[in-house]
């Protein structure tokens, strides 16, 4: 797919994913819907498949999700530029593409951090900052409890797809109990998944 | 800040380790970035809590719901904070490059290589494997902080009313992260400054 971005498209890109900088509570994979509406459907520069695959592959790869945004980019770019055969000219593009993405998406959310989490160590012995802390534990833990459900869930029921719930089960009694290497439940469950057990 | 705090805080410090330069930094985010498939979280805990000692349970717990509830992804935000409060903003610049930097690399070089592979059937059977495990692993990081409760102020009781709260609000009504973070997170700070009232006689005290 090609597609043409003036300066302004460019601008625009850049402003919309510092606006949904600060709305990415609880990570920018919460802003997925969002940026699908913009990219695929508003402004057609990304195809469906582009935009999936993209989280697919941030996902697979290792470090923070937070990287489907760079592929996001890349893609927008690599579109612009008239696809990887077209050149160096659309490589050029695809990492400004990167740039432009990375820094709109992390830009406004790690400066409030910086000075938020700044503020609350200097503050620490505060009486609200500390109840702070002290009321969230419960609920990150709940939160993080929660997140592997959901993503268990999303394998589909446990009865018909029981094969994954109970590698999920494994895993979690594995990190629990045993000081067992995680790249190794990691690299366990991408075999079983790839030879088609699951 | 008083004395007894100041006191309890050295021996916490003499007693921990902790990075050793932003250099340190740098490497030490980058490996735990290399190793975090499927999202970064559970071997952050891993390494900095249990192998490192750079925090301890209750301490990454606080950290982490700070990195949390402020936008953006939780995992930079933390690498963030934790490299801020060891060397300042240059910390904070080495952890988060060493969270980003060659994980960028890497994807980026995936797209460029395998752009198409991604929708084969294999490559979409090992995503779905990866995220089978994935789940496990941030439940079990989940589970294993459990413990950190039992010092909380709230009472053991009330935490897990809350957490229980949290799970059903979250995990199983789907409600927005937002609302729950802001209505069960807003009572129970209320609850835990509540709580806080009464001043508690130091330990040891007669």
């Amino acid at each position: 797919m090609t597609t043409v971005l003036s300066s302004a498209d460019w601008l625009a890109l850049l402003v919309h994913f510092m606006s949904l900088s600060l709305l990415a509570i609880g990570g920018a994979i919460t802003t997925a819907p969002e940026m699908h509406n913009y990219l695929v459907n508003d402004k057609a520069w990304l195809t469906d498949s582009q935009f999936t695959s993209s989280i697919a592959l941030a996902q697979a790869a290792p470090g923070p999700n937070v990287l489907f945004i760079a592929l996001l980019g890349w893609n927008v770019g690599m579109n612009a530029g008239g696809g990887m055969a077209a050149g160096p000219h659309a490589w050029w593009l695809a990492l400004a593409g990167v740039g432009i993405a990375m820094v709109g998406i992390l830009l406004p959310s790690t400066t409030l951090t910086f000075a938020a989490a700044r503020w609350g160590h200097q503050n620490r012995e505060l009486r609200a900052v500390r109840a702070f802390k002290q009321g969230m534990a419960p609920i990150v833990i709940a939160l993080l409890i929660a997140t592997g459900w959901i993503l268990a869930a999303s394998q589909g029921s446990p009865v018909d797809h029981w094969r994954g719930w109970l590698l999920t089960v494994v895993t979690a009694l594995l990190v629990w109990r045993t000081r067992l290497h995680m790249l190794w439940m990691l690299g366990t469950g991408a075999v079983l998944g790839a030879l088609g057990f699951l | 800040m008083n004395p007894a705090k100041q006191d309890s805080q050295t021996t916490r410090l003499l007693s921990r380790k902790q990075p050793q330069s932003k250099t340190d930094l740098f490497v030490s985010f980058s490996k735990l970035a290399l190793q975090g498939f499927g999202g970064v979280l559970a071997i952050v805990q891993r390494e900095l809590v249990e192998k490192k000692q750079w925090l301890t349970r209750e301490e990454f717990l606080e950290d982490w719901a700070v990195a949390q509830i402020l936008p953006g992804p939780n995992v930079v935000n933390l690498s963030l904070m934790i490299g801020d409060r060891y060397f300042g903003f240059r910390g904070a610049l080495a952890a988060l490059a060493g969270m980003l930097t060659f994980p960028l690399v890497i994807v980026l070089v995936l797209a460029a290589v395998f752009g198409g592979v991604a929708d084969t059937p294999a490559a979409q059977g090992a995503l779905r494997g990866m995220g089978a495990v994935a789940a496990g692993l941030i439940a079990a990081t989940g589970i294993k902080l459990i413990g950190a409760l039992q010092r909380n102020v709230m009472g053991l009781t009330v935490c897990w009313g809350l957490a229980v709260l949290s799970f059903v609000a979250i995990g199983l009504l789907r409600w927005p992260l937002v609302w729950v973070l802001l209505g069960v997170g807003g009572m129970a700070c209320l609850w835990a400054y509540r709580c806080m009232e009464v001043p508690q006689p130091p330990e040891g005290a007669p």
